[in-house]
């Protein structure tokens, strides 16, 4: 299933609704032009909705990583939200859960960010 | 359940053999028996090797192989992954984990292998290098 890539906004953050795999290769590239592009048109509060994501590999954890730092290195901010279980337990081996903020409720994560 | 015979595949170095790699992974684990979170696990850490072998090991170039084998053997899962490249040294790669480590944008995949499986072991090839990936099959 290739990744597939929309954004709305909802109070002024950009929410990414994100579906498919999140692997080396299209699904990886597709996040990583995703966010340029929005870092680019200035949008600085963005939210990743990895509800639809089935499944990440190191190569996805690496462009998360890439995208959070991008993202702060302007000025912004970055959260994820809906974690799967298995994109849950990959970020917590992997030590990742606490440095983003994660939110499982839309409403929570939208408030989250800096107004 | 079994696995057959020790079955052997020698594959390009390509994004869709590592791909094909890892539904071979799913299935031969099915097969004997994983339920579906280690099956996940399995085919992750297969998915990992893979990429190692094609992309790093193999550069992606069309003279350079993969094998792929999947084998059963003293109760484990066996599967071993053979590249043509330069070599790798499991020792000099960084721990990812490290505070200094954690926000690069690589260097997570051998981790992930050995979280997943019971033993990783590898082997200094001429050229390249093996990885056998060891999962103990479940009691029935």
């Amino acid at each position: 299933m290739s990744m597939k890539a929309s954004t709305r906004q909802v109070d002024g953050v950009t929410i990414v609704d994100l579906s498919g795999r999140i692997t080396l290769g299209e699904g990886s590239v597709v996040l990583r032009d995703t966010i340029k592009d929005l870092l680019g048109k200035g949008n600085k509060k963005i939210l990743l909705n990895l509800g639809d994501v089935s499944y990440i590999d190191s190569s996805g954890i690496g462009e998360l990583v890439s995208a959070f730092t991008s993202v702060q290195r302007q000025g912004g901010e970055l959260k994820l939200l809906n974690l799967t279980k298995k994109v849950h337990d990959l970020l917590q081996i992997t030590k990742l859960y606490t440095v983003f903020d994660v939110k499982d409720d839309e409403a929570t994560a939208v408030g989250a960010f800096s107004h | 359940m079994t696995v057959q015979p020790p079955v052997s595949h020698s594959m390009e170095s390509t994004l869709e053999s590592v791909n094909r790699a890892e539904e071979m992974a799913d299935k031969a684990a099915a097969q004997v028996g994983f339920d579906e979170d280690a099956r996940g696990g399995i085919s992750m850490a297969v998915r990992e090797a893979m990429i190692n072998a094609v992309m790093h090991g193999n550069g992606y170039s069309t003279d350079k192989h993969v094998s792929l084998t999947f084998d059963q053997a003293g109760g484990n899962l066996v599967i071993t992954i053979k590249d043509e490249g330069p070599g790798l040294d499991p020792d000099a790669i960084p721990d990812p984990l490290a505070p200094e480590n954690l926000m690069k944008q690589s260097g997570r995949g051998i981790f992930l292998i050995r979280a997943f499986m019971d033993e990783v072991k590898f082997r200094k090839l001429d050229p390249g290098t093996e990885i056998t990936l060891i999962k103990r099959i479940p009691k029935q």
